[in-house]
């Protein structure tokens, strides 16, 4: 039957294994044409107003291991409405990347928006225009011009935004955005061009357990395609106070859908979420070690060959030993979030070495390019640096995601998780 | 010094020039420059690297577009990252990891921009830096010196720049010490087998300085004559007339490099009074301020009314940017903070310039120059007979009319 057809073609998540908590899978026939695949655990690629930050076509697909699904922004590209609408052929085809899945979250996760601005019936974003207030219906209109892939709920995130959240905030927030999502569902019913596109259900609730399950069980009962697990974003302590909350959602979500988190893409951040069953996670940690002059140089190599482990000891050792030097650095200008996961090369060690940014690394600007190089480029402001490093740095994140992949398949994540808890400072 | 020759050549000069077409009614040549890092047709046009990069840019990317030859800057490199670094980088080719040619400026240009902050006298220029406030003195032996650590394919003498707006006596002075300094880098230079020291011609917009300076410094063992101090704040009236007086006096069977030249119509008529090589910041820079350069003139892509066209910049240009991208998607891009709408447009006036080169080197192979000015003029002005008049004198100067 017509329906069965349906069913067959749409998108479909096959779990190969399930270790300690940490789902390893698939997800099929995705896309328009519904041929599409992408791994989990995975990550979207991070873009700014369209395109991943620095990278023209050429230079993005120089990175290896490019994720299928990218993720676009509403606050780049809700102002961009009209002009999507009279295009019409989608956001994918617009921003020049037509054979990308798309995902098209609410918020940038790198720069969030003042809080305060959702009411019970409408969410605001923050372009570069200025606020884009939008009701249910101006928001399905613009996903209408969008069509993307997926596209998260609008939803109110608020709850989570404060220093602790009241009962009322997190019950409120948990209410909104099923309304919304009600909305949202009946207004796609309506829409012939909406019908190849998903909607990801927005989990909600704060910090209060009790509105998190509620908002779990309750929008795993609507058609939904995934589940966005928001308000997890912030610093690693206050993840680590919001791991058993996370845990609890997923508990009640279904298997056989996707769970993003949003706000979450640090390596040792992204190994507790998927112990506690996220699948799909942003890119945009890369992003910002790129745009503090850093290069991400954490191994994930957790078996290495015994002269590998060797010459890595000694390197580590080394970065072990500036470790201070870096957390005295930290504290000036955009080094101040800085981790070690990851080296300064505007730093004057790197001015004469001539080593590429992480040995073994295939990436464009590891093959091409020197530290010294890159040191050269970062202290006379030249564009070129953030382009090398965005290309190196997304590359080595999409190459941490392929280890996590590796490691569980071969039921070694322990050690993957060894390895990076022992360069977390 | 040496002995009187005539414009036609100097037997023991390294010959780098291969003519393969002249057009027979202008100046214009085609040809190729044989150079220790590969072959360049010419005329050809010379993006700017100042600091060892293509702005935003990569080297694969500078590479696919076609792009055998760009400029570093001395003056910039010398202080950062210094000769001595780069040296151990194996060279500026090494450092930047580019593997075709590169030319370096002197640093004398600088003189000029940084004039607050330089001094001359006869032993060189001393710069105060902007950076640290420490004195250099960069000397004729002091640029060779450091264009030596850096290996580029071509090096320019150090000039003693004057701006073309100036007149009086030291616009005589500078271009007799300019010959006076092109005698210290020619003893200084310690590579000249893997090196091409280019002179510099000076004499302001004064005729007769600018003849005496011709025939001194051609008397020069150089494999190539650039033509300095113009392109500065002079009327076009005057620019044209030093351009073609130069390549009266310049022997046929070295290159022409006309310093700072790179707007479209400033190239096709210096192209017809018989120039080969050229460099400019402008298609570079106008670039990260949003504007796209076509044949019809430029696109200021951040405007309103590029906010729902559909289109590519050029629907005739092959770059990645036209293959790819159209005007209302860069326009979006433009007004975000992603630094790629920059590069999007840098690497698309780079091939808007290296096209618009080789298009006019195919029509002097095929003889058929005067034509493709015509048909350029008549793009870039609606008409041919509303290009500006100074064009129109330049050309018709060496038989191309316009009407």
């Amino acid at each position: 039957s017509l329906r069965d057809l349906e069913e067959s073609v749409r998108m479909k998540l096959s779990l190969t294994k399930v270790v300690n908590g940490c789902r390893l899978g698939k997800i099929k026939n995705l896309g328009k044409t519904g041929d599409r695949t992408m791994d989990i655990p995975g990550c979207l690629l991070y873009t700014k107003t369209g395109s991943a930050p620095h990278l023209t076509h050429q230079t993005l697909h120089n990175i290896h291991g490019l994720p299928a699904m990218v993720q676009l922004t509403l606050s780049s590209l809700a102002e961009h409405h009209e002009v999507l609408a009279e295009y019409k052929e989608g956001v994918g085809k617009f921003i020049g990347m037509p054979e990308s899945l798309v995902y098209c979250s609410l918020h940038d996760p790198v720069s969030h928006c003042p809080a305060g601005y959702v009411t019970n019936k409408s969410v605001s974003v923050w372009g570069v225009g200025g606020r884009v207030e939008m009701t249910v219906s101006k928001f399905m209109a613009i996903q209408q011009a969008l069509q993307p892939d997926w596209f998260q709920c609008l939803s109110d995130g608020e709850a989570s935004c404060e220093e602790t959240t009241s009962m009322k905030r997190a019950r409120k927030s948990v209410d909104r955005s099923l309304l919304f999502l009600d909305n949202c569902l009946r207004l796609q019913e309506e829409s012939e061009v909406l019908q190849k596109s998903v909607i990801i259900g927005v989990i909600e609730g704060g910090d209060v357990m009790e509105e998190r399950l509620r908002s779990a069980r309750e929008t795993a009962k609507r058609p939904v395609g995934g589940f966005l697990l928001d308000g997890f974003q912030g610093n690693p302590t206050t993840l680590d106070t919001r791991l058993h909350l996370l845990s609890s959602v997923t508990a009640e979500l279904p298997e056989d859908k996707p769970r993003l988190v949003s706000g979450v893409s640090r390596p040792d951040e992204v190994l507790e979420c998927i112990e506690r069953g996220v699948d799909l996670f942003e890119s945009f940690f890369p992003y910002q070690v790129t745009e503090r002059g850093c290069a991400l140089t954490f191994s994930f190599d957790y078996q290495p060959n015994p002269e590998e482990t060797l010459l890595q000891q000694n390197g580590t050792q080394e970065e072990i030993k500036c470790v201070d030097q870096i957390k005295k650095i930290k504290t000036t200008g955009c080094n101040q979030e800085m981790t070690s996961f990851e080296i300064n090369l505007k730093e004057k060690k790197y001015q004469e070495d001539f080593n590429p940014l992480v040995r073994e690394c295939s990436c464009y600007c590891c093959k091409n390019h020197t530290r010294a190089y890159i040191h050269h480029l970062l202290v006379t402001n030249e564009l070129l640096a953030g382009v090398l490093l965005m290309m190196h740095n997304f590359e080595h994140y999409f190459g941490f995601f392929h280890s996590i992949r590796e490691a569980l398949k071969s039921d070694r994540l322990a050690q993957l998780k060894e390895l990076i808890h022992k360069q977390v400072s | 010094m040496a002995a009187t020759a005539s414009p036609a050549s100097l037997d023991s000069a390294p010959r780098i020039m291969r003519l393969v077409a002249e057009c027979s009614r202008s100046r214009a040549r085609a040809g190729e420059l044989r150079l220790p890092h590969g072959l360049v047709a010419t005329p050809v046009f010379m993006p700017v690297g100042t600091q060892a990069t293509m702005k935003g840019i990569t080297a694969e990317q500078l590479d696919a577009l076609g792009c055998r030859i760009c400029l570093g800057n001395t003056y910039h490199l010398g202080l950062r990252p210094g000769p001595e670094l780069i040296q151990k980088a194996h060279g500026l080719h090494g450092f930047m990891n580019w593997p075709h040619n590169l030319l370096t400026d002197s640093g004398g240009f600088q003189m000029v921009s940084l004039v607050s902050l330089s001094e001359v006298t006869e032993e060189g220029v001393r710069f105060r830096s902007p950076y640290d406030g420490d004195e250099t003195l960069l000397s004729p032996e002091k640029s060779v010196q450091i264009q030596n650590a850096l290996g580029s394919d071509i090096i320019m003498q150090l000039d003693d720049v004057v701006s073309s707006t100036v007149t009086g006596p030291r616009v005589e002075e500078a271009m007799y010490r300019s010959i006076r300094w092109l005698d210290r880098c020619i003893a200084a230079h310690r590579q000249p087998d893997k090196q091409n020291l280019f002179a510099i011609i000076q004499g302001g917009l004064d005729a007769d300085l600018r003849a005496t300076c011709l025939e001194e410094m051609t008397k020069r063992d150089v494999p190539g004559f650039a033509i300095g101090g113009l392109s500065g704040g002079e009327s076009k009236a005057q620019f044209w007339k030093m351009v073609a007086l130069s390549t009266s006096r310049l022997p046929k069977d070295k290159p022409r490099y006309l310093m700072g030249v790179g707007y479209a119509t400033d190239l096709v008529v210096c192209v017809a009074l018989g120039c080969d090589m050229f460099d400019c910041v402008f298609p570079t820079r106008t670039a990260r301020f949003g504007s796209a350069l076509v044949p019809t003139g430029n696109l200021q892509l951040k405007k309103k009314l590029f906010e729902k066209d559909f289109g590519p910049i050029d629907p005739e240009c092959t770059c990645p940017t036209c293959q790819k991208h159209s005007r209302a998607f860069l326009h979006a891009l433009l007004h975000s903070d992603n630094t790629a709408a920059l590069h999007h447009l840098t690497v698309h006036n780079i091939a808007y310039q290296l096209q618009l080169m080789s298009a006019m080197r195919a029509s002097i192979v095929e003889k058929r120059f005067p034509e493709f000015v015509r048909s350029f003029m008549g793009t870039m002005y609606g008409d041919p007979t509303l290009c500006p008049t100074w064009a129109t004198e330049a050309l018709a100067s060496v038989g191309i009319t316009l009407d």
